[in-house]
């Protein structure tokens, strides 16, 4: 068994086991912090499959952002130290019976399936190859798709100024 | 042990995948309920972001919709935040149960 088996493993255990515990636990700070090593887990994964440039924008943006934002919306709207309502047990049992049986599915099905790759030569996936696909005008290029997401951003964040504001106070 | 390979990412992302579904049935807060949705966008990134390494290596498609996901991911989760944090300055609360009458 080699280091990078070994390493594999232990990065597919933080994720799945923290990612458990960030669905599972009644406080909700520590359901944060899970979530924050489950992504960190992705993270490694990436670096694993030596996605760099992925794995970067991964710890970038969820870890150092998403994750950020989610804890201090906890500290803004959160009593600390105060733990969530138990939920009932029929709910919690039936949504565990249904994630299972899903997950069940879904598994039987991936290794039933004989996948074919194909056969060409690797491009690297280094940020020369990214840069000039992302902003190519040609038949596998995404400039279109950059410039949408581009506008996507500026809508969510006038959205989020507009839903932020407060009422004016009403003049009499 | 066997070699890791596609079959074992794909393991680890449909488990995830479904971890985030549970979290999302059994969750009443919607902080909860926003963080079991990224664990759902991230297992499908892990999806693509393996097909394309073992299946479709010479090509980077895949990435690219990854890096599409995560981008549209954080503009999901801004526009998700703003809106609690609006429902908790007019209920209080932001359990999805005492938000009842949003919908007329």
């Amino acid at each position: 068994m080699s280091g990078s088996t070994i390493i594999f493993y232990m990065l597919a255990a933080l994720t799945l086991v923290s990612g458990l515990f960030a669905v599972g636990t009644r406080q909700i700070f520590r359901a944060a912090i899970f979530l924050l090593f489950s992504l960190i887990g992705v993270a490694g994964l990436y670096f694993w499959m030596q996605y760099e440039f992925i794995a970067a924008v991964q710890i970038v943006v969820y870890v150092g952002g998403i994750t950020v934002l989610i804890i201090f919306s906890i500290f803004l709207t959160q009593q600390a130290g105060e733990k969530m309502p138990k939920q009932k047990l029929t709910r919690q049992i039936f949504s565990a019976l249904a994630a299972f049986c899903g997950f069940a599915l879904i598994i039987l099905q991936v290794f039933q399936h004989t996948f074919i790759g194909t056969t060409n030569n690797a491009e690297e996936p280094n940020v020369t190859n990214i840069g000039n696909q992302m902003l190519g005008v040609n038949k596998s290029g995404y400039a279109l798709p950059f410039e949408v997401v581009s506008m996507l951003l500026l809508a969510a964040l006038i959205g989020c100024i507009v839903i932020a504001m407060k009422p004016k106070p009403q003049t009499v | 042990m066997m070699q890791p390979g596609l079959y074992h990412i794909l393991f680890i992302s449909t488990a995830l995948f479904f971890i985030g579904v549970f979290g999302f049935f059994t969750r009443r807060n919607l902080i909860t309920m926003l963080m079991s949705v990224e664990l759902i966008l991230n297992s499908v990134n892990l999806n693509f972001i393996a097909f394309n390494k073992y299946l479709w290596a010479d090509k980077l498609d895949g990435l690219f919709f990854t890096i599409f996901i995560i981008a549209i991911a954080a503009a999901e989760a801004a526009v998700a935040i703003a809106i609690i944090i609006n429902l908790y300055r007019s209920h209080h609360s932001i359990d999805v149960d005492n938000a009842e009458e949003m919908k007329y």
